[in-house]
């Protein structure tokens, strides 16, 4: 019994070094503004990796600590009790996804009511944050990517295009379709094809819808995963380099796409602002005392360091009234290069 | 008994009204019994981490009253399948299909509700009902074919995901199907059992008050004790007592001692067995109903590798792999010391890519110390 109580009590006792020593660690940090951000998705998603480095940068070009938190399996319900625990570890800021609206609503109306001020990225709606009582929303509107992308299709000449969908059962998905169509004038719906999950499934009814419709000037696909088997399409019909071809993200087949000119660009959404300028707008409100939206923006257009950072990155913001979009931005033979060297850390 | 009658001739009068004694039965310390008994070292273990997040992140608003509540959901949805994975423990057997279970529950709780308009609360019978026929079948398939629980359920594990992904595809043409939340709240069963919290008018009362903080609308921060927090202790209260007072409960160790042995004494092992695979059922489509009223939804991917949570828990409890020993209230120690850890690490400094490695080696040190307790505990004579 009492060789137990010793033991035991040694063994106690390295545990709890061991926890002191945790707890040393952590209290070693500089007492400055502490925001954190918390996304949607699992460990194993890459890619977060570009937001992730944004926000430790963003940390050191305003002198505050962000934590990045995410669910390890990407389960929104263990997404909305870490939004609950941030309300009520008390941070100076709060940036999270809208990852799925009437799950997160609950949790972030904790933070809201509670006066931390919160910053919603990536995914959602801008009126989806606003009914939050967000600040702002840094994210790609789906709508507004699609329609930037058509301009460029309109410049070019293009009055009929063909949109190849690959993951038809996400809504908005839709959108960036509806945009591209609006832009050059044609009806989206007779334009947009559901081309499912499958590779060779997408080829084969690419294949099919031009052969159908052989006047079909352009092709836009909605990411890698539909790009590469509708270039392979294109390709076997002797129409790769002929018809005009754009895409959303960016993959090794669609950079050597770009590359030859086969590709006239990808749609970027510049990942690295969503995880940089909520970051600063945060500091910037709580450092300067400045709550109005537009004085916020005004002061992040004009800080150096940010316009460093853009610069260095090959990056550019787009400045809405009270959101700012991450994209689109446009990756072409341009800049290219400069994509390619940071793909996965900064780009 | 004629003990009395050798102490006749003492005088003293102390010794007068000794209880005889039977000679087989030693008596042992309450300290000793205390620390012999299997949920010890989970409560030390509690103990611990609360010392350690204590000085960790003492400031930090963990212990603020909607902190608190807060790793104690996580610690209470947990408990509710821990409970389930204890009991089934004990009696030997194992079931790896509980976080599959969890998702596909709330999907047969979330599509009748949402594309059959059904009313709620029959759609949360129809989810217990089904949930429980397929922990029977579970259990039927365990017994029968006195295949490993482990392998059985394995296959559960995977067909049970893979169906959940595959009909909400058929029925509702996405993953997450969501609008729940509102439908539950309006519902008799639902608002009475699953959705909103208890007690929220002495919240409301102690609020005004000024005794908990209070939003910037006067309204409280908490506005009371979840409903799943509630259930937590419930079932736990509730299986506690099966174990220790009735006839079933010793059934339950008996069959997870020595099976043959209970069953040539008489004890329906089977039965007991297909049972408690219908209640670990039971226990995680209550999980699921009671998020999927939380959170407004149900999605393929809730649950995941929660039934390994689960089960560290129990085992953290003082549960063995081999059954016939641990304690319901050790499993939730187990379910408490996970949540306070899991969200607890977000309140430290702590970059989250550790958060698994601080998880795994924090319940290392449990399960050795739980092991050396009790070995010195039982062995020392």
């Amino acid at each position: 019994m009492q060789r137990l109580g010793c033991k035991g009590l040694s063994k106690v006792l390295m545990v709890a070094a061991l926890a002191m020593g945790l707890g040393a660690m952590s209290s070693s940090y500089a007492a400055n503004e502490k925001f954190v951000l918390i996304s949607h998705a699992p460990d194993s998603d890459s890619w977060w990796n570009t937001i992730k480095n944004a926000i430790k940068q963003a940390g050191e070009d305003f002198n505050v600590t962000v934590d990045y938190r995410n669910p390890p399996n990407g389960d929104l319900a263990d997404m909305s009790r870490l939004i609950e625990q941030a309300a009520a570890r008390h941070y100076d800021g709060v940036i999270a996804s809208i990852a799925d609206f009437s799950v997160l609503k609950k949790a972030m109306e904790n933070v809201t009511a509670k006066k931390i001020p919160l910053v919603t990225i990536n995914s959602g709606t801008q009126k989806q944050s606003e009914e939050l009582g967000a600040i702002m929303h840094v994210g790609q509107p789906e709508y507004d990517a699609g329609h930037g992308a058509g301009e460029k299709a309109k410049a070019a000449g293009i009055k009929s295009f063909l949109c190849v969908n690959h993951y038809a059962t996400n809504p908005s998905s839709f959108e960036r379709c509806r945009g591209f169509a609006d832009a050059i004038g044609v009806d989206y719906k007779k334009a947009t094809l559901d081309a499912g999950q499958d590779p060779t499934g997408i080829e084969s009814k690419v294949s099919a819808y031009l052969r159908n419709n052989p006047g079909t000037q352009a092709v836009l696909a909605l990411g890698p995963d539909s790009a590469a088997p509708s270039l392979r399409a294109l390709q076997k019909m002797g129409l790769k380099g002929k018809t005009w071809f754009a895409t959303f993200d960016l993959s090794d087949e669609i950079a050597k796409g770009i590359k030859d000119g086969s590709v006239q660009f990808a749609i970027d959404q510049q990942p690295y602002l969503e995880g940089y300028i909520p970051v600063a707008v945060l500091a910037i409100m709580t450092q300067d005392k400045i709550t109005d939206v537009a004085a916020i923006q005004a002061k992040l257009k004009a800080n150096p360091k940010f316009q460093a950072r853009l610069a260095e990155y090959g990056l550019a913001p787009i400045y809405g009234p009270r959101h700012i979009s991450s994209g689109p931005g446009y990756i072409t033979k341009d800049n290219l290069d400069k994509v390619l060297k940071y793909a996965g850390q900064y780009r | 008994m004629n003990s009395s009658s050798a102490h006749a001739d003492s005088n003293s009068p102390a010794q007068q009204n000794i209880v005889p004694q039977d000679e087989r039965v030693r008596k042992e310390g309450s300290l000793k019994r205390f620390l012999g008994r299997p949920e010890f070292a989970s409560l030390a273990g509690a103990i611990l981490v609360f010392i350690v997040f204590g000085f960790a992140a003492g400031d930090s608003g963990m212990f603020n009253l909607d902190g608190v509540i807060n790793w104690m959901q996580v610690a209470a949805y947990l408990g509710l399948i821990s409970i389930g994975a204890c009991v089934l423990m004990i009696a030997g057997e194992f079931d790896l299909s509980i976080g599959s279970m969890i998702g596909f529950a709330g999907m047969m709780v979330a599509i009748p509700t949402v594309y059959f308009h059904w009313p709620f609360w029959l759609a949360v019978m129809f989810a217990f009902a089904g949930s429980m026929a397929l922990g029977w079948l579970n259990g039927y398939l365990v017994v029968k074919t006195r295949l490993p629980s482990f392998i059985v359920t394995l296959a559960f594990m995977f067909i049970l995901r893979g169906l959940t992904l595959a009909l909400s595809i058929m029925f509702a043409n996405r993953t997450i199907v969501s609008g729940v939340g509102d439908l539950a709240a309006a519902d008799w069963l639902g608002s009475w059992l699953f959705t909103g919290n208890l007690g929220s008018g002495l919240f409301h009362w102690m609020a005004a008050q000024g005794w908990i903080a209070t939003a910037a609308n006067g309204q409280p921060l908490v506005g009371g004790i979840p409903k799943v927090i509630v259930w937590w202790l419930v079932l736990a209260l509730g299986a506690s007592f099966v174990l220790a007072r009735t006839r079933f409960g010793n059934w339950i160790f008996a069959v997870g001692g020595d099976a043959n042995a209970a069953k040539n004494v008489g004890v329906p092992v089977k039965r007991v067995k297909t049972s408690l695979f219908v209640f670990t059922a039971f226990c995680a489509c209550l999980f699921a109903v009671l998020q999927v009223a939380d959170v407004g939804s149900a999605a393929a991917d809730r649950g995941l590798q929660k039934e390994f949570e689960a089960i560290i828990a129990a085992v953290i409890g003082g549960a063995l792999l081999t059954g016939g020993y641990g304690s319901v209230i050790g499993a939730c120690f187990g379910a408490l010391i996970f949540g306070v850890v899991q969200i607890g690490i977000t309140y430290t400094n702590l970059n989250s890519d550790w958060f698994r490695v601080f998880l795994g080696v924090m319940l290392l040190v449990a399960v050795l110390f739980n092991n050396y307790v009790r070995r010195r505990v039982t062995e020392a004579r």
